[in-house]
């Protein structure tokens, strides 16, 4: 074999430890092996990992994270090509994006993506502590609850109730909107406007923000036609 | 017999985890099933205390885990309550002394004599967390009818998902009804509705829990506080039944048992 299975990187937030393609349970145990032979260095760590194109469930992420703490490490963030993957570390509440230089960063947040082309579509309700970033746009069915944050290159549509704190046109898009079902956000942001829900109960209907004249301005959803 | 390991959990301190551990634990026992109460919140014990058995300790989970004793050495039958068990936690370590798996082992070791088993979670969501939430089949997530509470308690909700322990069942502990009236505390509705989980039970605010944490006698072994009817009421709803909530919105929530507010919990 040329390329080892495992190969462990010094990255600004601590070690990177990426891991080839081949049965899941052998590198697993390859990982724990190697940290367990090397204690001294990984001990009291914050480790983060691609894992390439293994695909994984939370019951494997998850139990190697509980390994992983149980050898004094902390796993941080999982990076990989699959999106079950990502889905999973989301859900688990680690980073899938691993900063490794600026160049790199650039690539994952392009400015110059064509609106309207690229979405994510999230189908349960947004938790505390959730956060979902992407470069285009967020379509959520399901509610945004508070302490929850959504920040999109592009528009964000909530097919539920918004509480959380959201970001449209996070790369100075000021054509961006947010709609939702019921529109209460903790903040909402267009472009580099910062806008708070006024204090007072709102009325439960669909409404859509955007921006008019530098000012973030929210509308009734049937009011808009007309 | 397997025994149905429950964690009770809440994201931020102080809203009365320790206070419905004990609790459910002494109605499911006073209703013949047995029960063991696991502290796990290491280095902060009290599930001993408020249950009164404080001066009882020899042995702790710590002491069980790491092999100086056997498990049932560190198990401390309760005083009042046959079927009752604690086995508390280590005061003078800290959460790194258990991991996740050993608490699965320590249940499985335990399933096969009991009928429940109650996990006491430590605030937070870090490794004492984890550890109580590693063995569970059910988690009660327990949350004060505050927005700082309710806040964590989605959270961890989130987190339980996460981990496929879900879905979680609420727990609103210490509402005062007077209070919801004059619309100075956020309703139970209100929570359920962020939170979207099934509720298990709404316990009033009442000072004899206090007193009864105090004396270290479980208030849901009172048959004359509100309380400790709300209590019994969780424990029969865990066993599957289906009981109505108590209707604490009319007079000053004395005897108003009248049946449904929000549904039958199913």
């Amino acid at each position: 074999m040329g390329k080892k299975n495992i190969e462990i990187k010094g990255i600004r937030d601590g070690i990177l430890v990426e891991i080839s393609s081949g049965d899941w349970k052998k590198r697993e145990k390859e990982l724990l092996d190697h940290i367990k032979n090397n204690k001294q260095f990984f001990k009291g760590g914050r480790l983060a990992l691609d894992v390439g194109s293994h695909k994984l469930k939370t019951d494997r992420l998850a139990s190697l994270r509980n390994a992983l703490s149980d050898q004094n490490i902390t796993l941080w963030a999982v990076k990989s090509s699959s999106l079950v993957t990502e889905r999973t570390a989301q859900n688990l509440g680690l980073s899938i994006r691993i900063q490794q230089s600026t160049a790199e960063q650039q690539g994952e947040f392009p400015s110059s993506t064509i609106e309207g082309e690229e979405a994510v579509f999230v189908q349960r309700t947004l938790r505390s502590g959730h956060k979902i970033k992407h470069v285009g746009h967020v379509i959520i069915l399901g509610d945004v609850n508070p302490g929850a944050e959504i920040v999109a290159g592009g528009n964000i549509i909530v097919w539920g109730r918004l509480r959380g704190t959201v970001h449209a046109g996070a790369k100075g898009d000021e054509e961006a909107v947010v709609c939702a079902l019921q529109l209460s956000p903790t903040q909402l942001r267009i472009a580099d406007k910062i806008s708070i829900s006024p204090a007072e109960d709102r009325k439960v209907e669909p409404e859509i923000a955007q921006l008019k004249d530098g000012q973030v301005i929210a509308r009734n959803w049937n009011s808009r036609s007309g | 017999m397997a025994a149905k390991v429950i964690t009770i959990t809440s994201g931020k301190g102080g809203v009365g985890k320790t206070t419905a551990t004990a609790n459910i634990g002494a109605a499911l026992a006073k209703g013949g099933h047995t029960v063991a109460c696991i502290d796990a919140d290491i280095g902060l014990r009290n599930l001993d205390v408020v249950m009164g058995l404080e001066n009882r300790i020899v042995y702790d989970l710590v002491d069980a885990v790491e092999g100086r004793c056997r498990l049932k050495q560190a198990m401390i039958k309760d005083k009042h309550i046959p079927g009752l068990f604690l086995i508390p936690s280590a005061q003078t370590r800290d959460k790194n002394a258990v991991s996740p798996t050993d608490m699965i082992r320590l249940c499985d070791e335990l399933r096969s004599e009991m009928d429940y088993i109650l996990i006491d979670s430590p605030a937070g969501i870090e490794r004492g967390f984890r550890n109580a939430l590693a063995p569970a089949d059910e988690v009660i997530v327990v949350t004060n009818p505050e927005v700082s509470a309710v806040r964590d308690a989605d959270r961890i909700i989130g987190i339980i998902e996460a981990e496929e322990k879900g879905p979680a069942k609420l727990l609103i502990n210490r509402l005062n009804p007077e209070m919801v009236r004059h619309k100075n505390m956020i309703s139970a509705d209100d929570v359920v509705d962020l939170l979207a989980i099934q509720l298990i039970g709404i316990i009033p605010e009442d000072k004899n829990v206090i007193i009864s944490t105090n004396t270290g006698v479980p208030v849901a072994t009172d048959g004359k506080s509100l309380a400790g009817e709300a209590y019994r009421n969780v424990s029969l709803r865990l066993q599957g039944n289906t009981v109505p909530f108590m209707d604490l919105s009319k007079g000053s929530g004395l005897f108003g048992l009248i049946s449904n507010v929000f549904g039958t919990g199913e």
